[in-house]
């Protein structure tokens, strides 16, 4: 039995919008979950069905061994950090983060040292007396997740909170909420539509689209076997390269050229996905095509072009010398190529 | 901006400028003016003001008026001081004011989070209410008052008023602009209905009740049509009552009009709104200035 498990969840609405849709998931203790999917696909709602503030329309959802689904937000012993931090704007930080505590009828001396040790780890000590009003977006989102601590719940729930932050202050505290799980070794679910953010921080990844859960497993194992097109769109940016062809004998036709891929493979309908990063750029490439936009990052370059009418992005070390207009060469390996079939979405 | 850009260019206002503080002065002068010469005529004795009219600068009876006005008996039965006028209607005015203002908050509180059948033709219903102003039911609510045995008690003063459409009104527009993710953290903090009310709303709507406090006080306290008619006893007149009728009941004869009283009892009957006004304005301004929401 696993610490936190999702039996066939459904969330209907009542204006009958179907949010999520017969979703099963386990969570091991201590893991780190993260949600990715596109803004309205349901990601929320399955986090807020776990914290208790949406009902469950149908199916069971149980937390270390005991069914939560009719047990009430403040009893489920989680804690939630919201995207916009929901602080007590009228309380100070100290209060902010033993308001919940105060309410368990925990003793004062107790509560006491509980914020003043949170507070130290999250480096926010000299900020105690003051409002949330007075703090920066970095320090509310740090006294955000102290009052998620203070209570040691059994899950914590991260509802997008890092979306509120400015990219530099992003990064950092992606880490530090790594760095702080890890730490704490307290069971926590993300939720966010960032698939960095979710590469990055995730133990495991579930991806979500349209309420229902595409793909579960470890970044790497999501990155480099994605089940479906949806999956293999969302996650890596610059995002796949996806091409329309058929498919005969296992070999796909791709303007000019081909490429030869398992012989048993036969789909008159098929998607061919390739990975930016995975296009080798040499001048003895089987295919030639022109560059029609080049974006320099630095170390990197990415190239906009198109072939067969289909448009690709190639991502590769800007020492290679490819200005927009010039025409160049480039291999696919079959072994790098993603085949999916486009009447199921799925990979074969 | 206009102001700003002028004034950093050429210490000069334009005639515009001029104009429209002329007329501000004027609209200052109209408001203090007359509360001036009440002032500056209570300060007289009655002779004077009877010979001389109005007066513009102060006189040296002050002390004598105002100490008259506040301990003479009044009244038919000479058994209410003024004094006692201002005690009745501050318990009025402060009952009223805090009884709104704590049944609006807390009517606006269930309409807003608790999500019951009919919640939105509640709303109406009370809202409609605007519409009938105490004067238009008076009959009914006096026939109800009467027959709960309430006329000449404090309680039959207060309670037909303490019901408002207004403040529930500006409670319920307040509530919504609260984000939802407040109430959902602090449910998962354990907070129940009532603590997330009282520790939660109130607090944050600080200013508000400040403010309705102030509206509902001036409004409790210039009451007239509902305690005349409810009061028979003297001992539950009210100062607004009293202004029509202390002071005016011995002067057939010879006796003088005692104008200076009157208008020391006017100045007087002011005090008590404006400094609730100017009281609870500063904790009214303050909440404003931090924004905290």
């Amino acid at each position: 039995m696993s610490f936190l498990e999702l039996k066939n969840i459904t969330k209907i609405y009542p204006n009958g919008t179907k949010a999520v849709d017969e979703t099963s998931l386990n969570v091991e203790d201590g893991e780190f979950v993260v949600f990715v999917g596109p803004s309205g696909c349901g990601k929320s709602t399955l986090l807020r069905m776990i914290a208790g503030l949406e009902d469950i329309t149908s199916g069971e959802i149980s937390l270390d061994g005991t069914i939560i689904n009719n047990i009430d937000p403040s009893e489920r012993d989680v804690a939630m950090v919201f995207q916009n931090y929901a602080l007590y704007p009228h309380m100070t930080v100290f209060n902010n983060m033993a308001y919940g505590l105060k309410n368990r009828g925990i003793s004062k001396d107790e509560i006491n040292s509980k914020v003043n040790d949170a507070a130290k780890l999250l480096e926010i000590d000299q900020y105690l007396t003051r409002k949330p009003s007075m703090l920066s977006g970095g320090q509310r989102q740090r006294v955000a997740m102290g009052r998620a601590i203070v209570r040691n719940p059994k899950i914590f729930l991260f509802d997008e909170p890092l979306s509120n932050l400015d990219a530099k202050l992003r990064n950092q505290m992606r880490l530090e909420i790594k760095k702080l799980q890890r730490q704490m070794d307290v069971t926590s679910i993300f939720v966010t539509h960032d698939q960095t953010e979710a590469m990055t921080l995730g133990d495991r990844i579930v991806v979500i689209n349209n309420g229902i859960v595409e793909q579960v497993g470890t970044p790497k194992e999501i990155y480099s076997n994605p089940n479906t097109k949806f999956v293999a769109e969302f996650i890596g940016s610059p995002q796949m390269n996806l091409f329309d062809c058929s498919i005969e004998n296992g070999v796909a036709k791709l303007g000019e050229g081909q490429v030869n891929l398992d012989n048993s493979i036969n789909i008159n309908d098929a998607s061919i996905g390739i990975r930016p990063d995975d296009i080798q750029i040499t001048d003895s490439g089987k295919f030639e095509t022109k560059a029609n936009l080049v974006e320099y990052l630095g170390s990197d370059m990415i190239i906009y072009s198109s072939i067969g009418g289909q448009d690709f992005s190639c991502k590769l070390s800007s020492k290679i010398d490819v200005k927009t207009g010039d025409s160049f060469k480039f291999d696919i390996t079959p072994s790098s190529v993603h085949v999916f079939d486009n009447t199921t979405n799925k990979r074969v | 901006m206009v102001y700003t850009r002028n004034f950093s260019k050429q210490m000069k206002f334009k005639p515009v400028e001029i104009l429209s503080h002329v007329i501000l002065i004027l609209g200052v002068l109209l408001m203090v003016l007359p509360i001036w010469f009440s002032f500056a005529t209570s300060t007289h004795d009655n002779v004077a003001i009877m010979t001389e009219g109005m007066k513009f600068f102060l006189g040296e009876s002050f002390s004598q008026n105002y100490n008259e006005v506040l301990n003479e008996k009044g009244g038919w039965s000479e058994e209410v001081t003024a004094a006692k006028m201002f005690i009745n209607s501050f318990i009025m005015a402060f009952g009223i004011a805090t009884l709104k203002v704590v049944i609006s908050a807390m009517s606006a509180y269930a309409l807003v989070y608790f999500r019951f059948k009919l919640a939105v033709p509640i709303f109406w219903l009370i809202f409609i209410t605007l519409l009938v102003p105490l004067e238009v039911r008076i009959f009914p609510s006096y026939k109800i008052v009467s027959d709960l045995g309430l006329t000449n008690t404090y309680t039959g003063l207060i309670l037909p008023l303490v019901a408002s459409a207004t403040a529930t009104f500006f409670f319920r527009q307040f509530y919504k602009t609260i984000p939802d993710e407040l109430l959902e953290s602090a449910k998962l903090d354990g907070a129940n209905s009532w603590r997330f009310f009282i520790d939660f709303l109130l607090p944050l709507s600080k200013t508000m009740l400040a403010a309705m406090f102030i509206f509902m006080f001036v409004y409790g306290y210039s009451q007239y049509l509902w305690p005349l008619i409810m009061t028979t006893d003297e001992k539950y007149w009210t100062v607004v009552m009293g202004m029509k009728i202390i002071f005016t009941e011995n002067y057939e004869g010879v006796a003088l009009p005692r104008t200076g009283e009157r208008f020391a009892y006017i100045i007087l009957s002011m005090l008590p709104p404006v400094l609730v006004v100017v009281i609870l304005q500063r904790w009214f301004i303050k909440g404003l200035i931090q924004t905290e929401k």
